[in-house]
């Protein structure tokens, strides 16, 4: 046993003496560096791994959160502007008449009811109503014509529970046609109400 | 005529040893005015009459002005000169020549001279007596060629007709109307036309009595009524906005003192009346009950008002009292759904309206008497609308398309001649101005 260990020792150290003078020397001799560290260090970098790899994906995954936070709250900004849009289109729809009458036709009276619940769900928006004529007739009473039809749409906007200090009428006649032309085409285009909001909150209120 | 001219002649054999021999030129006023006495004019006839040549640097342009004058006036058959040979015109004392102007077919020969720049002298001899049957001088604005000289030179014209067929002429009147959104004026003779200074919106306009206002309307975000002082070009208010009111179709009642116009409002538009004194309350004549009333246009006598109404469901004229009591229905001698008449204008002398009224889809221009009676058409080439009565009661302004584009143009409601007065695309809704005295003069 003795001879044994002096043996062990003597390679042990012979072998230290080889391993330095073979670091020295760059000499390619095999460097086992895991033969030769001791079993609690790799328990150490296996840790340090799996933690730095549940690092990445946590943050991976914080970061993933935080895209999808802000892809819904565009998602809601932009669902709230078209809303806001809607809206408005909606209160800005044309409405049209019939040659020489201000009569609200069905179609008229869909527009206007379209309208309603976005002017009651906002009491402090107001609107102008102008009135509007195709080139036939005359110049003069079409003024009238146009006023008529601006008070036809807005008597039904008061019917249905608007208040009437709201809204104001006002006529262009036949001087502002959309369309130029001189057929039923651009008359029926030109006979009509435009509906401009004249004051309104920042953000209205969806009925 | 020749043989009214012999009576005359053996009438008034003491008037001519009384009256004018020809005139040396004076260079104080020598104003000598009324109908002459040599020459009768009858209705229906045109007397033929001679201008003589003009001398000096702006002879040609007034000679121009008044032959043109003249010839508008449909009064007249002018004599063309100018192929005469001018040595012929006079005879040996100086005096004209007036076989020649018998055998030319001239009834009476004008004769214009410039005295220095500040005077015309007018003189219009009568061919049949042979010799100078009126005589007038007449102060000439000193900047040649503007529009205040052209108005003098246009009122020496009128007076010449006036001497030779008993009534004046129109050359010294102004036409308003409007050229796409903007408001002008225009010489009868389509000269000098000017832009004129309103408020935004101008629309409908009209003439005062005396011919130194134009009251006009506005249309859009604010209607009201404006009083415009043509000398000054400064408008003043005289029937303020008001929330869900459109004003339009204004005019002036004869006496000058109040305006008609009309007011359209929640339900419908009526006829109102305003003084134009500061401050008044307007006062209202119809009470639609919610049809539509507008174009009111006054008698020349103020006692009625002739307007457009929808209360038959469709647009024709009514009569009134002054008062807004005992309207009637003008224009309903056809009975159909499908009638359109509008824009009414009363004749100077009371005796007719004229208006438009749709025919075959496109509006013409009639005449209707006001005591009754058949209508007359007065126009059949395109789309003719919104006359106006020139102050003689014969001549028309309107609105035709018949050149293509929307232009004003003059007819003779005697004899049918049509001319064109303007030539900037989209001239419409025109007002013939009264005779323009001193108050042309701006």
């Amino acid at each position: 046993m003795k001879r044994f260990h002096r043996l062990s020792v003597g390679s042990l150290a012979a072998l230290c003496v080889v391993a330095v003078g073979a670091c020295h020397k760059a000499a390619p001799a095999p460097a086992p560096a895991p033969a030769t560290t001791p079993a609690a260090p790799n328990q150490d970098s296996i840790r340090a791994a799996d933690q730095a790899r549940a690092d990445s994906i946590s943050r991976a995954e914080a970061a993933q959160a935080r895209a999808d936070s802000i892809a819904r709250a565009q998602a809601a900004a932009q669902a709230l502007a078209a809303a806001q849009g809607t809206m408005r289109a909606t209160l800005g729809t044309t409405i049209y008449f019939d040659f020489d009458k201000s009569d609200l036709r069905d179609d008229a009276r869909a527009a206007l009811d379209a309208k309603l619940p976005i002017l009651s769900a906002n009491p402090d928006l107001t609107i102008r109503i102008s009135g509007h004529t195709d080139e036939r007739g005359s110049d003069e009473y079409n003024m009238a014509l146009g006023q008529r039809r601006a008070a036809a749409a807005k008597q039904y906007l008061v019917d249905h529970g608007i208040d009437a200090g709201r809204i104001a009428t006002i006529s262009y006649g036949e001087e502002r046609p959309v369309a130029q032309g001189h057929d039923e085409s651009a008359w029926s285009q030109n006979r009509r109400d435009e509906f401009e909001i004249t004051a309104a909150p920042a953000t209205l209120k969806q009925p | 005529m020749i043989r009214s001219f012999a009576f005359v002649r053996a009438a008034t054999a003491a008037c001519l040893l009384l009256g004018a021999a020809p005139r040396v030129m004076r260079a104080q006023d020598t104003t000598r005015r009324g109908v002459t006495l040599g020459i009768v004019y009858d209705r229906g006839t045109r007397p033929g009459v001679a201008v003589l040549p003009v001398s000096g640097a702006l002879g040609d342009s007034v000679r121009a002005i008044v032959q043109r004058d003249l010839d508008y006036s449909d009064q007249v058959t002018l004599i063309n000169l100018d192929a005469a040979d001018s040595a012929t015109f006079r005879q040996n004392q100086g005096t004209l020549n007036y076989p020649l102007f018998a055998k030319l077919g001239a009834v009476a020969i004008v004769q214009i001279t410039l005295v220095g720049e500040t005077t015309i002298h007018a003189v219009v001899h009568d061919v049949g007596q042979a010799r100078v049957a009126n005589v007038a001088d007449h102060p000439l604005a000193p900047t040649p060629l503007s529009r205040a000289w052209r108005l003098d030179v246009h009122q020496v014209s009128d007076q010449v007709e006036q001497w030779i067929t008993g009534a004046p002429g129109i050359a010294a009147t102004r036409i308003a109307y409007l050229r796409g959104l903007a408001l002008h004026i225009v010489d009868s003779d389509g000269a000098m036309d000017i832009a004129v200074p309103t408020v935004p919106g101008g629309y409908s306009s009209e003439w005062s009595p005396d011919a130194r206002s134009l009251v006009y309307s506005t249309f859009g975000t604010t209607s009201r009524l404006m009083l415009l002082d043509l000398a000054t070009g400064r408008s003043r208010v005289l029937v303020d906005a008001e929330r869900n009111v459109t004003v339009v179709t204004p005019e002036f009642a004869p006496d000058g003192r109040s305006v008609l116009y009309a007011r359209a409002g929640e339900t419908g538009s009526d006829i109102y009346s305003v003084d134009v004194t500061p401050g008044a309350v307007p006062r209202r004549l119809t009470f639609g009950r919610g049809t539509d009333n507008v174009n009111p246009t006054m008698s020349p006598d103020g006692r009625r008002i002739a307007f457009m109404s929808t209360r038959l469901g469709r647009p024709e004229l009514y009569i009134m009292d002054a008062d807004g009591t005992n309207a009637d229905v003008l224009t309903n001698y056809d009975f159909s759904d499908t009638n359109y008449r509008s824009d009414p204008d009363w004749s100077p002398d009371g005796r007719s309206i004229a208006y438009q009224s749709r025919v075959n889809g496109r509006f013409q221009v009639y005449s209707i008497p006001v005591r009754g009676g058949s209508p007359r058409l007065l126009t059949g080439d395109g789309e003719n609308e919104q006359p106006s009565w020139a102050p003689d009661g014969r001549h028309l302004v309107f609105t035709s398309t018949r050149s293509g584009v929307r232009q004003l143009w003059i007819l003779d409601a005697e004899s049918g001649r049509i001319r064109q007065l303007t030539f900037a695309a989209g001239s419409r809704l025109a007002a013939w101005s009264p005779r323009l005295g001193a108050a042309g003069r701006q």
